[in-house]
């Protein structure tokens, strides 16, 4: 619909790419798309809706920061992200392509092999066989690199995985089905292969296709990373400067609102700055000239200038990721549960057709019985319904999930979080929602209200912004305000009807760790707004229903003693505070050292590492963009009740797998002593498959109702 | 004998037609955002354009 004007001079434009995650309904797509090429400088705008991503197409000299205006004067918030985050590894639509081929192959192969059974002879069934050879010799090789590559690079380190029997298998089952169709025989395997590859396939696509979209999800998530900073050159002049082009001397603008892209020491002006992000620690810092700041966290009160002394790699931020690479070593070396079951797997499907082809050379049956019988067996025993048992129930559990906030990244996490048996909580934004609230707005007349709403509305103090969110979810109108000015570090000010009032800086009487504003209207006397961190809903409810599923909670918090205190009596848990980075690991290595299995719940960057060294970690949609790296799943909305959840979801996930694998099993338990005795017709083999495959999906599909 | 001649490269021709629609949907980015894509049709078209009026 915004069809380009032309395309040749589209395509030198540069295009900025932002995550909208506010987006909700057609209603946001027509809004964003229509309204923002009639801003000036924006060429078109295309949403992608799944990913919450907006991508712009603009003027050469039109700045991020500009193009962020755009999107919020359209009353959205966005955050620009950096390409790298969202490109496309391509692996699912690969995938994809194969299970097409395969699934395109199987039915033509499996419609001439039904001529064949239901009694074709003689030339008739040579010619199928032949047909059959001409679709499923190309489809093999096409739908079947994944195992095949795979299969080679285990064969090739002296492993064995999932994949060499299904190579094996089906390389073997092709070559004998070919020798078959050449000597005129009666039987052909191609139907075997080719659904076996689209059975495993459609697993496989399935696990994948979950990894793509929870990295959706997060990309969309992306806030707190500063994409770069306002940087004033010798002249003056200030321009827009990307983080990864940030060098140390030169000086930045931080406006108040604004979180730093680098290391630096002040130079210039006072402010207080949020230091939640890097510490934990709710209370703002007060800042000023000479002071050091870190990349990160976010300037209250007034714009700051600032020399950058450190970028990249040396900033904490930076010595914070290193330990959380470092955290995150333990975990890869986890094992999911279908590996596991293919290292017994393998070996014993290899053993027994082997078996079976020796006995029966034994019995006299001739080198080319036996081998058809042995390929029987490979195919029959070929982990089909294995393949699928363990996806098929992760992905239905995460698309359940994912319709309750909870953004699950991979099967893996799913598993480790359904053996989690201990709970570690931050305080600062996960316990607690990490933003400012006012309290007692109720004391507040009609008139003050709107007042208030009209003068947070132009501010993007974080205090405003807080005021204004919750006047607004009262449903309260803003009071037509003309004159209005923003003094930074001071507050807004305007006139009411020839009256002046203003939103500013309390004065001496609140205590200096206590947020607070000041709300004054001519002719009254002044009311102090006082804001607080309130608890997440539902936490204590959340934390007791840990304790009854066998997760007792624990609080590890970066904050002081006496801000955590509070939050640790109302919940009834016990606290460590003050804790470094390092400090949360040690206190991890140490729980893991005894045998538990901890479930990290953290926001900040500071709990990054912890999130990364846990055996399983969630994170609110609010944490920083490394907290929601590090963590396996990921929460959206205030309420803390998704944690709880996300465990019972996992551990009724896990059950529905070993029903699977038992289904798998008894299966096979059947079918593989008739293959033995070499009484398996293909018809038979194609039954049982299929047969096998679509009983544990629809086992799986039980899961849909599991995220309650 | 002769029917099956005709007609099963027929029944080949349109599984493989089928086959190359789908890899092309995929390749112009037909599955980039279903979510998206279930909701544009929501979206009022009938308002005037630019270019031709």
């Amino acid at each position: 619909m915004n069809a380009p004007t032309s395309p040749v001079a589209e395509a030198k434009l540069p295009e900025a790419l932002f995550s909208v995650p506010g987006m909700r309904c057609a209603g946001c797509i027509a809004k964003l798309e229509d309204g923002l090429p009639k801003t000036s400088g924006i060429v078109a705008a295309r949403v992608n809706f799944t990913a919450k991503r907006l991508t712009l197409t603009h003027l050469p000299d039109v700045q991020i920061p500009a193009l962020q205006q755009a999107i919020s004067t359209l009353g959205f918030e966005a955050q620009p992200i950096g390409a790298a985050l969202t490109r496309d590894d391509g692996g699912s639509r690969d995938l994809l392509k194969a299970l097409a081929v395969a699934g395109f192959a199987a039915m033509n192969i499996m419609l001439l092999s039904v001529s064949v059974w239901s009694g074709a002879e003689g030339a008739t069934r040579d010619l199928f066989h032949w047909l059959s050879a001409g679709i499923a010799l190309p489809a093999i090789a096409y739908a079947g690199r994944p195992f095949f590559k795979s299969a080679w690079n285990a064969l090739r380190h002296g492993r064995t995985n999932m994949d060499v029997p299904i190579s094996i298998g089906v390389v073997l089952a092709s070559a004998l089905s070919l020798f078959e169709t050449v000597v005129h025989g009666e039987h052909a395997y191609f139907d075997g292969a080719v659904m076996l590859l689209f059975f495993l396939l459609t697993g496989r696509w399935l696990d994948s296709v979950m990894r793509d979209r929870a990295r959706d999800g997060v990309t969309a998530l992306l806030k707190h990373a500063p994409a770069g900073a306002l940087v004033i050159d010798n002249d003056g002049r200030s321009s827009w400067c990307d983080a990864s082009s940030l060098r140390p001397g030169m000086t930045m603008l931080v406006a108040a609102g604004e979180r730093l892209a680098a290391d630096g020491a002040v130079i210039d002006g006072q402010s207080r700055i949020d230091l939640a992000l890097l510490t934990g620690e709710s209370t703002p810092v007060a800042i000023a000239q000479g002071d050091r700041v870190h990349a990160g966290t976010l300037n209250l009160d007034a714009p700051v200038r600032i020399k950058v002394l450190a970028i990249g790699e040396e900033t904490v931020i930076a010595d914070i990721a290193r330990l959380m690479d470092q955290a995150s070593q333990s975990r890869s070396r986890y094992v999911r549960i279908a590996d596991r079951a293919a290292r017994l797997y393998a070996p014993a499907v290899h053993t027994l057709a082997a078996a079976s082809f020796v006995g029966w050379m034994i019995t006299g049956a001739g080198w080319h019985q036996s081998l058809l019988i042995a390929v029987a067996v490979l195919i029959i025993t070929c982990p089909c319904a294995l393949g699928l048992a363990v996806p098929a129930a992760q992905i239905v559990t995460a698309g359940a999930l994912m319709r309750r906030g909870i953004l699950v990244k991979d099967g893996s996490a799913l598993e480790r979080l359904a053996e989690a048996d201990r709970a570690l909580f931050d305080k600062t934004g996960t316990l607690t929602l990490g933003r400012p609230e006012p309290i007692g707005l109720h004391d507040l007349g009609p008139e003050q209200k709107s007042v208030a709403l009209a003068l947070a509305r132009v501010s993007r103090h974080p205090l405003s912004e807080a005021l204004r969110r919750a006047l607004e979810q009262e449903g309260n109108t803003a009071s037509d305000l003309t004159d209005v000015r923003e003094t930074a570090g001071n507050g807004v000010s305007a006139k009411l009807r020839g009256r002046a009032v203003a939103l500013c800086r309390p004065d001496g009487t609140v205590p200096d760790d206590c947020l607070a504003t000041s709300l004054v209207i001519e002719g009254q006397p002044s009311t102090t707004i006082l804001f607080s961190d309130k608890m997440r809903p539902a936490a204590r409810q959340t934390i007791d229903e840990l304790a009854a599923l066998g997760l007792p909670a624990t609080i590890l918090s970066g904050d002081r003693a006496s801000a955590v205190a509070p939050i640790a009596r109302a919940l009834g848990l016990t606290a460590q505070t003050g804790m470094l980075p390092q400090d949360k690991l040690d206190t991890i290595a140490r729980l893991k050292a005894r045998g538990e299995k901890v479930l990290m719940v953290g926001d900040g960057l500071n709990d990054g590492p912890a999130l990364a060294a846990g055996h399983v970690s969630m994170a609110p949609g609010s944490a920083s963009d490394a907290g929601q790296n590090a963590a396996d799943a990921i929460f959206l909305g205030d309420s803390l009740a998704p944690v709880a959840t996300a465990v019972r979801a996992a551990r009724a996930t896990q059950q529905v797998v070993r029903q699977n694998f038992l289904m798998a099993i008894g299966y096979n338990l059947i079918a593989v002593p008739l293959a033995i005795m070499g009484l398996v017709t293909p018809l038979i083999a194609a039954l049982a498959m299929s047969g096998s495959s679509l009983i544990v999906v629809a086992n799986a599909l039980r899961l849909r109702s599991a995220a309650k | 004998m002769n029917g099956i001649a005709v007609l099963i490269p027929i029944a080949l021709l349109l599984g493989l037609g089928g086959l190359f629609a789908f890899f092309w949907s995929l390749h112009s980015g037909q599955y980039d955002d279903l979510d998206g894509a279930s909701l544009r049709i929501l979206i009022d078209d009938d308002r005037p354009t630019d270019d031709n009026g």
